[in-house]
């Protein structure tokens, strides 16, 4: 197989020593297989050691490794060279919408900190408080089959950098986060729902999601936030005629 | 230097770590935990776990058949008294987390369901469709959240451990975010830092599986057991290694060679079963060892097929149809479609042998102590003793929470029993190992840190493979050595950056590798017999190429000596009630099962 050159642009970018981000341009060989991640690697191993990136799994299941590849928010272990023009370059730039740590490294603490906000684990009903290791929950295909695709998420952070409201209003739970909630609210073993009504129903919920869809075009899992959003404020409505009609319920 | 307290330090935030983290949460909520990992908890490599994790469930299997297949499968060199607690504590580790939302596949009345597995006499392997790790790995990481006694310290990287008077008393970390290092002061430490498969090119590990936490405990002269044995899986992606999990198989794939035969017949795992109705213990349902050591046989008879990223044999899937391939294996039809761009319900997937996990580890005994009191090892990083030289698929996936919450335990109680360290001491030593690792920066040295890593990678793979003879292993043995040596004189370019400097860590981590493979490869060169994973075609007359129970019925200890190669030594094997006998599959298997049901009956 012949090899052939792709031209990168990659942003490059040290606290320490630069005041602000600017690119660097290489040039890679790669054949039909090649992913972003392998070229990346090929210049942190050939090129330049110093360019920093997360990854690790090579297989699109850690979620380490999400960059803007031509200003579309990408997994790079699961970007191929092949499906790029090699006459024009590829630019190369750290996850929108995160601030910039170091070289395509961003800081997304405030991700993690809206998934540890949304009470992402099963609060079960009192019945089920102590149930015994010998037994699980009885939940037929059917009930998995309503959060199962919400169940996928890695965590990469990709719909928060293709979310619009995101951008603009950096304290919207967004996508990833509002999906997980409402996949444990629609799991058959939680009972939390009403405690998580609260979260998903302030204004940083899902109102603030104005059904772009940009998320879920771009979700490398298929997951689908917006339809979880969307679900979520069906939920969410629901909930508020309720309480009109039942105000003392909470 | 920043410098912080808990109760118990656990190092590695994957399956096994989060499991301890939130034992330890659970025994006493008022023990302050560091939870510390180079990486976000959910990047971590237990994400990768395709098929699945083993706990008895069915009517037709028992906790006996459980221990006898594992026993069996590690070729006798199990510690037989931890099978036996680990098999009876499995189950009941999966309900919890399925109590704690694990999206377990399900039968249609909504039991779990389980698959059939590799060298599993009966199916018992529990699945989350083809991603078990990834999702046993999220309800871990997402349950813990609920702890407010676990304190995360994500994306520090350990430097060194820290002593005081032979006792573990803390860690020191770099925080790559913030480009500063951190002394964490602990009661007790688990190190959970996965395997290192990363010693060999080839491999189906993350990045990250670089050894950290054996270099680790073995630099503090805690010893390395049975390294020799390392997992060759039998169906990784040509050309890049990703997993095309045993799954594959438990659900009906076949594997032929390049005449569309079904070679797995010739080595002891026949005879044939038809097509779609794959049958425990049988042909591609034989143990990883045993079907990867064919794909070498075949190799060698100019069976496989060549291709341009190299020989293969192909996994057939198609006859399972695309519907129920997309129900049960998503990810890979997912994976084959991205990474070789083949649909597996149209065409079969070439695969090949990779590298895929470490059988050995940091030894500790039944309950996760190492030797040095303090310190705690669980998961791929330790050897607990229920691999032995050979693991059967989905006893790891499960081994991270059984042993991960026995360390989580473990350490909490002896956390109650012990003070903190001199606060004065450790903080010096802690500044000692900071400034022993930045030397690299000041390092005038030309050696390529990445050179050396492929060096190493590829020196494995020819040395310390399926197949092993002493020159060849001699050759790495000699390679290992001089990288060492040049290792001590890497070029870091970067010298400025304190933030994510990759470049930086990177160099440790291959340092620790280094020192790991070393391990790997003088255990196997000392081991002059064949058993499980470990198999040579050498000795006085090929007497190496059998198992020699008379002098290797034994663990293998590599014990750290500086800038020498390990000292070797042995210890004993447990064995309570399982006697060493041949290893049997297919129907050498069955014909073996009646023979002893016959002899108990004439008792």
């Amino acid at each position: 197989m012949a090899e052939k050159i792709m031209k990168f642009s990659v942003a490059r970018y040290r606290p320490e020593t630069d005041s602000e981000p600017h690119f660097q341009d290489f040039e890679v060989p790669y054949i039909h297989e090649t992913s972003l991640l392998e070229a990346l690697n090929y210049i942190k191993d050939n090129l330049e050691p110093e360019l920093s990136f997360r990854w690790s799994c090579r297989m699109a299941v850690c979620g380490s490794c999400a960059m803007m590849v031509n200003g579309v928010p990408k997994l790079a272990c699961k970007t191929f060279l092949r499906d790029y023009d090699p006459n024009k370059v590829m630019k190369i730039e750290p996850l929108a919408n995160f601030p910039i740590e170091r070289d395509l490294v961003v800081d997304i603490s405030d991700f993690i900190e809206k998934l540890e906000r949304i009470k992402p684990y099963i609060i079960p009903a009192e019945k089920d408080k102590n149930k015994p290791l010998t037994e699980g929950y009885l939940q037929t295909p059917q009930q998995m089959e309503m959060y199962r695709q919400f169940a996928q998420c890695i965590n990469c952070g990709i719909c928060y950098a293709a979310c619009p409201q995101y951008k603009l209003n950096k304290d919207f739970i967004g996508p990833a986060a509002l999906t997980l909630l409402y996949r444990y609210n629609i799991d058959s073993r939680d009972a939390g729902a009403r405690e998580r009504m609260k979260i998903m129903s302030q204004d940083e919920g899902v109102w603030s999601c104005t059904f772009v869809g940009y998320c879920s075009q771009v979700c490398p899992k298929h997951v689908d936030p917006a339809q979880a959003i969307q679900l979520g404020k069906k939920a969410s409505a629901i909930d508020y005629v309720i309480k009109m009609f039942k105000p003392g319920e909470e | 230097m920043d410098i912080v307290k808990a109760d118990v330090a656990i190092v590695g935030a994957g399956g096994t770590g989060l499991r301890a983290a939130i034992a330890v949460a659970e025994q006493d909520p008022s023990l302050k935990i560091a939870l510390i990992s180079k990486v976000y908890p959910m990047r971590s490599h237990t994400v990768a776990a395709e098929g699945g994790a083993a706990g008895v469930v069915g009517a037709d299997d028992s906790l006996e058949k459980h221990f006898e297949d594992t026993v069996a499968g590690g070729d006798w060199l199990c510690e037989q008294d931890v099978v036996d607690y680990f098999v009876a504590h499995t189950t009941e580790e999966l309900f919890q987390l399925e109590h704690w939302g694990c999206p377990w596949s399900r039968k249609p009345n909504g039991e779990v369901n389980v698959r059939r597995f590799g060298g599993m006499k009966v199916p018992r392997t529990w699945f989350a469709a083809d991603k078990s790790g990834f999702h046993m790995l999220h309800t871990l990481f997402q349950t813990s959240i609920k702890y407010p006694s676990i304190k995360r310290f994500d994306e520090h990287f350990v430097l060194d451990l820290l002593e005081e008077d032979g006792q573990i008393k803390g860690v020191v970390t770099y925080d790559i975010q913030n480009g500063v290092c951190r002394t964490i002061i602990a009661k007790s430490v688990i190190l959970a830092t996965g395997g290192a498969g990363r010693a060999y090119s080839f491999n189906t590990n993350g990045g990250i599986v670089t050894g950290d936490g054996m270099a680790l405990a073995y630099r503090h002269g805690v010893p390395l057991r049975d390294m020799e044995f390392v997992q060759y899986h039998p169906t990784g992606l040509l050309g890049c290694g990703v997993l095309m999990t045993e799954g594959c198989r438990g659900e009906g794939g076949i594997l032929v060679n390049k005449n569309g035969y079904r070679y797995l017949q010739d080595y002891g795992l026949g005879p044939e079963t038809p097509v779609g109705q794959p049958k425990n213990k049988y042909m591609e349902l034989g143990p990883r060892d045993r079907v990867s050591q064919a794909f070498w046989n075949e190799q060698q008879k100019g069976n496989t097929i060549k291709l341009p990223l190299g020989d293969a044999v192909y996994l057939d899937l198609r006859h399972l149809g695309a519907d129920y391939l997309h129900e049960r294996l998503p990810l890979i039809c997912e994976l084959a479609m991205a990474y070789a761009g083949v649909d597996p319900a149209k065409d079969p997937v070439p695969i090949r042998p990779v590298v895929h996990y470490t059988m050995g580890g940091i030894e500790t005994d039944g309950k996760t102590a190492t030797s040095k009191p303090g310190l705690y090892a669980a998961g791929e990083c330790a050897s607990v003793g229920i691999h032995g030289a050979n693991r059967l698929g989905s006893n790891s996936l499960v081994e991270t929470i059984v042993f991960g919450k026995v360390a989580g335990d473990e350490a909490a109680k002896y956390s109650k029993t012990v003070k903190f360290g001199n606060e004065d001491n450790l903080v010096k030593q802690a500044e000692a190992a900071v400034l022993k690792a930045t030397k690299l920066f000041d390092g005038k040295g030309a050696e390529s840190c990445s050179k050396i890593r492929h060096e190493m990678g590829d020196s494995m793979e020819e040395g310390i493979g399926i197949y092993r003879v002493e020159e060849t292993m001699q050759k790495t043995i000699d390679t290992l050595a001089d990288l060492r040596k040049r290792y001590k004189n890497i070029k870091i370019k970067d010298t400025q950056g304190r933030v994510f400097n990759t470049e930086f860590l990177n160099a440790i981590e291959l340092g620790y590798t280094l020192e790991v493979a070393e391990c790997m490869a003088h255990s196997a060169i000392n081991r002059k017999e064949s058993r499980g994973s470990h198999q040579r075609l050498d000795g006085p007359n090929g007497a190496y190429k059998e198992r020699d129970d008379k002098n290797f019925l034994k663990h293998t200890l590599a014990t750290y000596n500086g800038d020498d190669a390990p000292s070797i030594s042995y210890s004993d094997v447990k064995i309570t009630r399982f006697q060493p006998a041949k290893r049997v599959y297919g129907a050498e298997a069955e014909e073996a099962e009646k023979q002893k049901k016959a002899m108990e009956g004439n008792k």
